[in-house]
């Protein structure tokens, strides 16, 4: 009999009921994230029918959308934001649910504070009304992103159904150059395999280039498996996953007999994927978006394309309309699209090793004329770390504002907006129309290279400056 | 939720592929606690661009939407078919979905129908020319029934479709198995973590 994939290990560790012709697999939620935004009709749902939150101990909640991540001490302003922040306060209390509010010093976005407090661990199942709950996936946890209604599935049984999802495993091999990292890996992954390449499936990373990640770049890989369509992606915990979670607040007690456990969990040799990629890590360069969905991407060397480059007349039509909302003609080389906006932050780029790496290509140097620049780290307590660190001094000393922790300018549901026809190099995850704010323009690329563009007042190779000399971190 | 058997009306083109569902219910809208009322929001920054087609009088009142590859893909917030319900859509036909997109649909009553790239070509054009003209879907019978009156069949996971046809709550569904999760919980369950333990740390 063939060995198991990761993905199916977790998947039966969990099925409460297997899936036959009178309903579906019914899988059980280890743990259950809940945020502002996509919370409130859940719970005036459970209210409505008179249910309960089945398991209290199983959920956890913070604010991170929709939270201002400057000036905290005035409260929020916004009144629709602020109504929408005080519901999940009072859904919290009324249900019991712990939550880290905007006054807790760890308070964070979610898919940063989970791991940070150890209560995302191998093998486990996790879920959260985000798309980008993928992230816990870094740990060989399976997690995935519900809408509203399933939140309030599981809030009442926790519980999930679910159909059984294909498998992929994307082999990323080599090694990678100096100034090329984890965020590189992923969007030249999504590049080769498009945005709906892995639809329907569960990605499992694996390859020397993944082994070769750290924790937070593992975290960045499996954050983006949504923009190429996956439904979650996962990476096999190996020892670098054991060392980082050891010491945190919510792992296990005896954590030696917690590893003996999650050694069983990596895919058996022979375990056989519905599909199999290959991405070479070797030949990959600094990646950046220059159009509309993550797909459009392409390595810094190298210049937007056109529409006659493309085959399908979708595709091109697809690029015309992004090449007219991006403001290019196409044929530009990368290099020369000038910038006016810096975002460093999100779930995919705004943990502590994001932060050195920024910082190293920042030390001694000021951001361009004219440019706006921001950090805003994942979670209060990376804010403090950095600070601990003296971070904080490097980016102020270059020109970038130092913020409290949220989702900010990723989504932009804040105050922290672009501005029509603004252009920015940003760390986080979606370059869609709009979603920085209204025809704002997002060119998404690794932490580094946010930092060099702002410093060259535009796109810019981070390997063009003095890497060498720069202390250990830099990806 | 509302059964859904078949769904005859207007059919509307939206001919872009991947529409994410920022462009089907831009962030600024998601601030709001209620349930209902987004319909207004719809492809808020797409609206009033010349020949935008949901801005035609001619698709007024359409109850089907037929559109482009991985539609709605991006961001899991429900709020993107809650607008599209709100608006007056019950079926969307498009040659593929987003994962959540699509099942969020199916949550309250809404039907993803995929269909083969050349026939969406089909119904696209047809929709585009004589606008205002009209479809079906039917769910019980697995058929869209074209403008031009083609019948084409389409695969539905049966599970869901059993409780589309009914209207059947998914939570009381799983809420009759309850034995069984109670059982999972005492047996099987994973020790940990605790999440009610962590108010207690230094600054929560």
């Amino acid at each position: 009999m063939a060995g198991k994939t990761l993905f199916r290990k977790v998947w039966d560790a969990h099925e409460v009921r297997a899936a036959d012709s009178g309903g579906p697999a019914i899988l059980f939620v280890d743990l259950h994230l809940v945020h502002e935004v996509t919370s409130p009709q859940a719970f005036d749902g459970l209210r409505l029918a008179g249910r309960r939150v089945r398991r209290p101990d199983r959920t956890m909640s913070t604010v991170d959308h929709n939270v201002p991540t400057i000036g905290r001490e005035k409260g929020i302003t916004d009144d629709l934001s602020r109504a929408q922040v005080e519901a999940l306060e009072r859904n919290c209390k009324e249900f019991g649910i712990p939550l880290f509010s905007i006054r807790s010093n760890r308070q964070g976005i979610v898919h940063v504070i989970g791991p940070e407090l150890g209560v995302t661990q191998p093998g486990m199942t996790i879920v959260c009304g985000d798309s980008h709950t993928s992230t816990h996936g870094a740990f060989g946890a399976l997690a995935f992103g519900i809408g509203t209604s399933e939140v309030e599935h599981v809030l009442a049984t926790q519980t999930l159904t679910q159909a059984m999802p294909k498998t992929m495993r994307i082999n990323i091999d080599g090694e990678t150059g100096l100034g090329v990292g984890a965020k590189d890996l992923i969007l030249g992954t999504i590049g080769q395999i498009g945005v709906s390449g892995a639809q329907g499936y569960v990605i499992e990373y694996a390859g020397s280039a993944i082994r070769a990640l750290s924790m937070e770049g593992r975290m960045t890989v499996c954050n983006m498996s949504i923009e190429g369509g996956g439904r979650a992606g996962m990476i096999a915990p190996d020892d670098t996953t054991y060392a980082w979670l050891e010491g945190r607040p919510a792992v296990p007690g005896d954590f030696q007999a917690a590893v003996e456990q999650w050694r069983t969990l990596p895919s058996d040799p022979g375990a056989v994927f519905d599909r199999e990629v290959h991405v070479d890590a070797a030949s990959l360069e600094p990646q950046v978006t220059w159009g509309t969905t993550p797909g459009m991407v392409a390595p810094i060397s190298g210049r937007v394309p056109t529409p006659e480059q493309y085959d399908d007349a979708a595709d091109r039509d697809g690029v015309r309309r992004a090449l007219d909302y991006m403001g290019l003609k196409g044929g530009e080389a990368m290099e020369d699209i000038a910038i006016d906006t810096v975002f460093i932050g999100s779930c995919t780029n705004a943990r502590l090793s994001d932060l050195r790496d920024a910082a190293t290509v920042l030390r001694g140097k000021r951001v361009a004329p004219g440019i706006r620049a921001m950090v805003v780290p994942g979670s209060m307590q990376v804010k403090a770390q950095a600070e601990a660190e003296g971070l904080d001094r490097v980016f102020a000393d270059a020109g970038f504002e130092w913020r409290d922790a949220g989702c900010s300018m990723c989504l932009a549901m804040n105050d922290d907006v672009l501005q029509p026809g603004e252009r920015c190099a940003s760390t986080s995850n979606r370059n869609f129309e709009g979603r920085q704010g209204k025809g704002g323009r997002t060119h998404l690329v690794s932490p580094p290279m946010a930092a060099a563009a702002a410093v060259a007042g535009h796109l810019v190779d981070v390997r063009s400056f003095d890497l060498d000399a720069a202390p250990a971190g830099v990806a | 939720m509302e059964p859904f058997r078949r769904v005859e009306g207007i059919i509307c083109p939206l001919d872009r592929s991947d529409v994410d569902t920022d462009q089907i219910i831009p962030k600024q809208f998601l601030k709001r606690v209620e349930r209902t009322g987004f319909g207004q929001f719809l492809f808020w920054d797409w609206r009033g661009e010349e020949g935008f087609s949901l801005d035609r009088p001619e698709y007024a009142g359409a109850p089907i939407l037929v559109t482009g590859r991985n539609f709605g893909c991006g961001s899991s917030r429900e709020h993107a078919p809650w607008a599209l319900e709100d608006a007056g859509f019950r079926a969307v036909i498009a040659p593929s979905f987003a994962d959540i997109f699509s099942n969020n649909c199916t949550k309250i009553g809404m039907v993803p129908v995929t269909l083969p790239e050349e026939d969406i070509r089909e119904i696209m054009r047809e929709a585009t020319e004589n606008p205002g003209c009209t479809a079906a879907v039917d769910l019980e019978r697995k058929v869209v029934v074209t403008p031009g009156g083609r019948e084409i069949p389409f695969e539905f996971d049966e599970v869901v479709r059993e409780r589309l046809l009914n209207g059947w709550d998914d939570i009381a569904l799983t809420l009759a198995h309850e034995d069984e999760i109670t059982r999972y919980e005492a047996e099987r369950e994973r020790p940990g973590p605790v999440t009610t333990a962590l108010t207690s740390l230094p600054g929560a």
